[in-house]
């Protein structure tokens, strides 16, 4: 292999500086998308398990729809088709009205797929409660919110902790398709690199290192949490 | 005190109760025994709205459970219910979990709850567990924590669903006592249970249901001695064999 | 609101789009292939009692399951031809990509499987005279295949659906041959959404399938 490796490279400027803002927006993507993934993959996980029909139906659509189709095609249509279809004057702020209209789309559109897994995960943990947990929270006299807020959901939460952590990293990778629509993020920057110092190996594996960098320690850290609300006595949740 | 007249269930075809009428005084202790798969469990799940049914009426204390408009919330929490699994809630301590009801539905302050769930421990003689979790504790203990659960909630009727049969043999008795105690005390009390021991020693009536149905309901006395239909002799004659 | 949009451009672009689809179709096959093969030799050398072999196959899963996609295939992109000297196409270097990513993926769900069949099984095969390696291949993976069908079937989707990645250097699957239209013509909306709701139907009926599978398989 016929490679000059050249590490100087990526201390020059900008280079440093592209790789440093490349990792900042990736972290920044990410993190806002999972509070909204978080946020209403709880609720659709929740609608998903109720008695009422109409709900369960409405998450059921909505896991079916972004499930079903490639996240990167799902980014091409919020970014290119949803706001023509909106009425021209919304049209046109989505399009140049908000300030950074690609991170904000990359948000919106990982955030609203990452929901999609986050309510499955959420469904599956209150379905592994057995069903006499919820019975026995009604039969004191809960109401259906009460039961959610007290039982279900403090239970149902600690067993899916290992999964939602792998939805979590999820989002890292993908804040990656970001860089279809214009996001400067990390592999983004990384890949710009390379076309202009045609240094691409040690652009590539910094941030190789970057991503493995953040796994690690988002794995470790939930570990830590997972451990800490763990129930006394307890080997695992969610036997039936 | 509780009225069941005719009431029917089903599972999509499946009949799982087949007009079951029959009527529980207050201070009376019933015991509802039969084979598995009789719908002894939801029948006394009916009774507190846990599981809907399809015909018939079921009145509590006045209130009618089926009809739509009752709150079903606040009569839930005048009758208490044991469970077989004893499904205490394994994220919060035993003292947490006699005290959940009691703030939540009941609106107590947070210090008088304390002072009711310690005096209920200290009646099921689990002081010295109160700030453990459930899963620290034997089945046997974890089943008389929750039946302080359901006391807490100063219950005109207590329900329990097969209270010890998920319980190693050694347990059994220290649960059933506790239960005796109440019912000399005239707890109103449904209980479904294999336990024939106890319902000799404290039923006033004993219920005997097969395939969705009520087949017999006797005096405990006469259930014992002798009971009308042949399959409540069979079934007595394999549980009491051995 | 739709007067604006000219649908006929679909069909004009029809033939495009049905090669685009069949080189998606040929990337997922052959991917999944690769990476149920690859992948099932790294599950056993994971789980292997041997420590510094199963060390080996860990780290990779883990290297490969904390990269995002996308830098898998530039890293290939670049780095195969490098390797070998001379240019090989995209298609050969993100083939290898697909496979070795994937392989990552795919082994987790077998070792999973595997683990599933309860040691006892193990001990019964050597208990009547099998060897390790025997008890494996006749007991252990014909069990742990068919609890793990639905897992690999639903993996096999969501790898059709990362087939769209190749776009970022310019395979021409499906997607990109729409997108190659649509930026052409200028018609972004029509070719997206009629490319979406391919997508979305090809693996809802997917997922359709494997979910009546597994009722037959639980019951």
């Amino acid at each position: 292999m016929n490679y000059n490796w050249n590490w100087g490279v990526l201390l020059d400027d900008p280079y440093l500086m592209w790789m440093y803002t490349g990792f900042g927006w990736t972290c920044l993507v990410a993190i806002c998308a999972w509070v909204i993934a978080f946020t209403l993959g709880s609720i659709i996980g929740v609608m998903r398990t109720l008695d009422n029909g109409i709900a369960r139906g409405i998450g059921t659509v909505y896991v079916e729809i972004f499930r079903n189709i490639p996240l990167l095609v799902q980014m091409f249509l919020w970014y290119f088709v949803f706001p023509e279809l909106l009425p021209k004057d919304w049209g046109h702020f989505v399009k140049r009205g908000i300030p950074l209209p690609e991170f904000w789309t990359a948000v919106v559109c990982l955030g609203t797929y990452t929901a999609a897994r986050v309510a499955e995960q959420v469904r599956s943990g209150i379905g592994a409660i057995r069903n006499d947990q919820r019975n026995a929270a009604i039969a004191i006299g809960l109401t259906s919110v009460q039961v959610y807020r007290y039982v279900l959901l403090p239970v149902g939460f600690r067993i899916i902790i290992p999964p939602l952590t792998s939805d979590f990293l999820g989002v890292f990778k993908n804040s990656s398709l970001g860089l279809t629509i214009g996001v400067l993020e990390l592999t983004a920057q990384s890949r710009q690199i390379t076309e202009y110092t045609f240094q691409g190996f040690e652009a590539f594996t910094v941030a190789t290192v970057l991503y493995c960098l953040v796994t690690f320690t988002v794995m470790t850290l939930m570990q830590k949490i997972e451990g800490r609300t763990r129930i006394p006595g307890m080997l695992s949740l969610g036997a039936k | 005190m509780i009225e069941i007249k005719n009431v029917s269930k089903w599972y999509a075809d499946f009949h799982v109760l087949d007009d079951c009428s029959t009527f529980v005084g207050k201070g009376d202790v019933v015991v509802i025994c039969g084979p598995s798969g009789s719908g002894k469990s939801t029948l006394i799940k009916c009774v507190n709205g846990l599981e809907p049914f399809q015909k018939g009426e079921i009145t509590v204390d006045g209130t009618s459970v089926g009809q739509k408009g009752v709150n079903l919330n606040a009569l839930r929490s005048r009758i208490g219910m044991v469970f077989q699994n004893f499904e205490l809630f394994p994220h919060m301590t035993v003292l947490q979990n006699i005290a959940l009801g009691q703030t939540k539905v009941l609106g107590r302050t947070e210090p008088e709850a304390h002072d009711r769930s310690m005096l209920l421990l200290d009646r099921v003689g689990l002081v010295d567990q109160a700030d453990k979790h459930p899963a620290q504790l034997s089945g046997g203990q974890q089943q008389r924590v929750a039946i302080a659960r359901a006391l807490a909630m100063d219950p005109i009727a207590m329900l329990f669903d097969e209270p010890t049969s998920a319980l190693d043999p050694e347990m059994i008795n220290e649960v059933l006592d506790v239960m005796v105690e109440l019912a000399k005390e005239g707890m109103t009390m449904m209980v479904v249970t294999h336990e024939m021991g106890f319902a000799r020693k404290v039923a006033d009536k004993v219920i005997f249901m097969d395939e969705g149905r009520i087949v017999e309901e006797a005096n405990t006395k006469e259930f014992f001695e002798k009971p009308r239909s042949e399959r409540a002799q069979e079934f007595l004659s394999k549980i009491l064999s051995h | 609101m739709f007067k604006d949009f000219d649908w006929a451009v679909i069909g004009r672009a029809l033939p495009f789009l049905v090669d685009g689809m069949g080189m998606t179709l040929q990337l997922t096959v052959i991917a999944i292939f690769g990476g149920i093969c690859f992948g099932t030799l790294l599950a056993l050398l994971r789980i292997s009692p041997f420590r510094p072999i199963s060390f080996v196959a860990g780290s990779y899963v883990n290297f490969f399951r904390s990269m995002p996609l996308i830098l898998v295939i530039f890293w290939f992109y670049f780095l195969v031809p490098q390797i070998i000297g001379r240019p090989i196409g995209g298609f050969y270097s993100v083939l290898i990509a697909f496979v070795m990513f994937e392989a990552a993926y795919y082994c987790e769900i077998i070792r999973a499987g595997i683990q599933s069949v309860t040691r006892g099984q193990i001990m019964a095969g050597t208990a009547i005279g099998l060897s390790y390696i025997q008890a494996m291949r006749y007991i252990v993976l014909p069990q742990a295949f068919r609890n793990m069908i639905p897992v690999l079937l639903t993996q096999s989707i969501i790898m059709f659906q990362d087939t769209s990645l190749v776009y970022v250097v310019g395979l021409r699957d499906f997607l990109t041959s729409a997108d190659l239209i649509a930026t052409r013509d200028n018609r972004l909306v029509e070719l997206y959404s009629t490319i979406a709701v391919v997508y979305f139907i090809l693996c809802l009926l997917g997922s359709l399938a494997v979910r009546r599978l597994q009722r037959k398989y639980t019951i």
